[in-house]
């Protein structure tokens, strides 16, 4: 993983593509151990990263336990508080989630959790479509910096980060880079 | 998708890229499975405030204008020609800056003169949406057509659209050749020749007067409606005869190729532009069109209200 990244800034390595196979496999043991019923589980990304890593830690249950987990999408844009403060309006897209949601577990996956706002929106988004029995939390990377009081029931990494500097997930099949997550400073 | 929209307004199909015309489409098709959730509603526009102010009347695009708000969780007025100060000789520009002065964030309008939509845009702070100004554009309801047209046929280039009707009066039809153009469709007119005067070649499309020749090549037919109630007399000498030489017949409709949608952009005359068996049969999507026109209205919304200003 070398030469992929192109900044004006220094970008340090902080996963590669193995370091994320491990944990978004780590995540996958977890959500079994925590969920026996897996067939109410749905794993809902956050598009575009979150949902490449829903269908990987998806794929790694299948591969342990011989069990097809629901997926899903949230939309998080048309539910974000920030519209109109922001200079650029978020790309809005369709959820897709199994219905109904009463009784299954919805389990929002996310690359990167920082403040919390987008997790907030996307639970706003899942209530809208109807009221799951538990709502829980997968990230691949925990920066830190939360404004909100959330906190992730499945962490792939743990990174303490300064608000100064940025934390970038490159996944082959969303960015076309190899895998890799990047500190970068200013 | 990598278009961004930076329009403060949406004043015509004329003045949008393919690019642009084709993020909306996106970002319409995201709202319309908001209409299928148990809450239809996203707090997207929260605290905004639009004002619907239609100096023509028209309830269907107003109420539909209205609905999408309402799911964006923006607050709405509504003010239309009768309840206005425009009857008491206030100018169009005095009204808006009233409207302003209010606070409000999204301005719908709806006006019998060409142009009034751009003259208040270039005037406001607030966003200007046109819902329809003269017969200049109608850019939402050309918006939900070509919504329509690629929903159910999966894409709007290299298809054969007829436009049939009163072409000259129409700003639907405006709205519709810019964006079928701009997205590779082609695209024939079918009227009276007093109603589609041959200058509309220059636009890129062709003319035909004969509605036999033109409906067994159609993907699509849009029927527009004829405004018999005002119709400028000279023009055609009466409805039987329009009905004999342009209506969608029954008979008429066998000409069609089965998958040729049809379109009305509503309210419908039975049994003139269009046989009733016919608005009602297998290839109408005239309903559709409606469905769809409350996401693309959320869409438009959402895109020139949601800029920061």
């Amino acid at each position: 993983m070398k030469g992929t990244k192109q900044t004006a800034s220094a970008a340090v390595p902080v996963l590669d593509a193995e370091a994320i196979r491990r944990a978004l496999r780590r995540i996958a043991h977890e959500v079994i151990e925590g969920n026996p019923q897996l067939e109410k589980v749905v794993l809902a990304g956050i598009p575009s990263r979150g949902v490449e890593i829903a269908r990987r830690i998806g794929a790694f249950i299948r591969e342990i336990e011989n069990i097809d987990v629901e997926t899903g999408v949230i939309d998080v844009a048309m539910h974000r508080d920030d519209v109109g403060t922001r200079a650029e309006l978020p790309v809005v897209r369709a959820s897709k989630l199994p219905l109904p949601l009463e009784e299954r577990t919805v389990i929002i996956v996310d690359d990167v959790l920082y403040t919390g706002r987008t997790v907030r929106a996307a639970m706003d988004a899942i209530s809208s479509f109807g009221r799951p029995a538990r709502i829980q939390l997968a990230v691949l990377v925990d920066r830190g910096h939360r404004e909100l009081p959330i906190r992730a029931d499945y962490v792939g990494k743990n990174l303490p980060t300064a608000t100064r500097e940025q934390i970038q997930v490159r996944l082959q099949e969303t960015d076309n880079e190899p895998d890799a997550v990047w500190l970068e400073r200013e | 998708m990598t278009t961004r929209w930076t329009r403060k307004d949406l004043l015509g199909l004329r003045e949008l890229s393919a690019d642009e015309i084709n993020f909306v489409l996106e970002t319409a098709n995201a709202f319309k499975q908001v209409g299928t959730r148990e809450i239809k509603k996203v707090p997207a526009l929260r605290g905004k405030t639009l004002v619907n102010f239609f100096v023509e009347p028209s309830t269907r695009t107003r109420t539909s204008f209205e609905l999408a708000a309402f799911r964006l969780s923006a607050d709405v007025i509504n003010i239309s020609a009768m309840t206005s100060s425009l009857t008491k000789g206030e100018t169009l520009k005095d009204t808006a800056r009233n409207l302003e002065a209010l606070h409000a964030d999204i301005l719908v309008l709806r006006h019998s003169s060409a142009g009034a939509p751009q003259f208040l845009a270039n005037r406001l702070k607030a966003s200007v949406i046109n819902a329809g100004d003269g017969a200049h554009e109608h850019p939402t309801q050309a918006l939900l057509d070509l919504y329509t047209i690629r929903e159910r046929r999966g894409k709007i280039a290299g298809l054969h659209v007829a436009i049939i009707g009163d072409i000259l009066f129409s700003r639907v039809a405006r709205s519709n050749i810019f964006g079928l153009l701009k997205l590779g469709a082609r695209v024939t007119l079918v009227g009276p020749s007093t109603l589609v005067p041959h200058e509309f070649e220059k636009l890129g499309v062709e003319v035909s007067y004969r509605i036999d020749d033109v409906l067994p090549k159609a993907d699509v037919v849009n029927l527009l409606r004829i405004q018999h109630e005002r119709q400028r007399r000279e023009y055609f000498p009466g409805l039987g005869e329009y009905i004999r030489l342009f209506g969608l017949t029954k008979e008429r409709a066998k000409l069609l190729k089965p998958d040729c949608l049809i379109m009305h952009p509503g309210p419908i005359n039975r049994g003139v532009e269009i046989d009733s068996e016919v608005a009602d049969g297998l290839q109408s999507v005239i309903l559709n069109q409606v469905t769809n026109g409350l996401a693309v209205r959320m869409a438009v919304l959402y895109l020139c209200g949601g800029i920061a200003s």
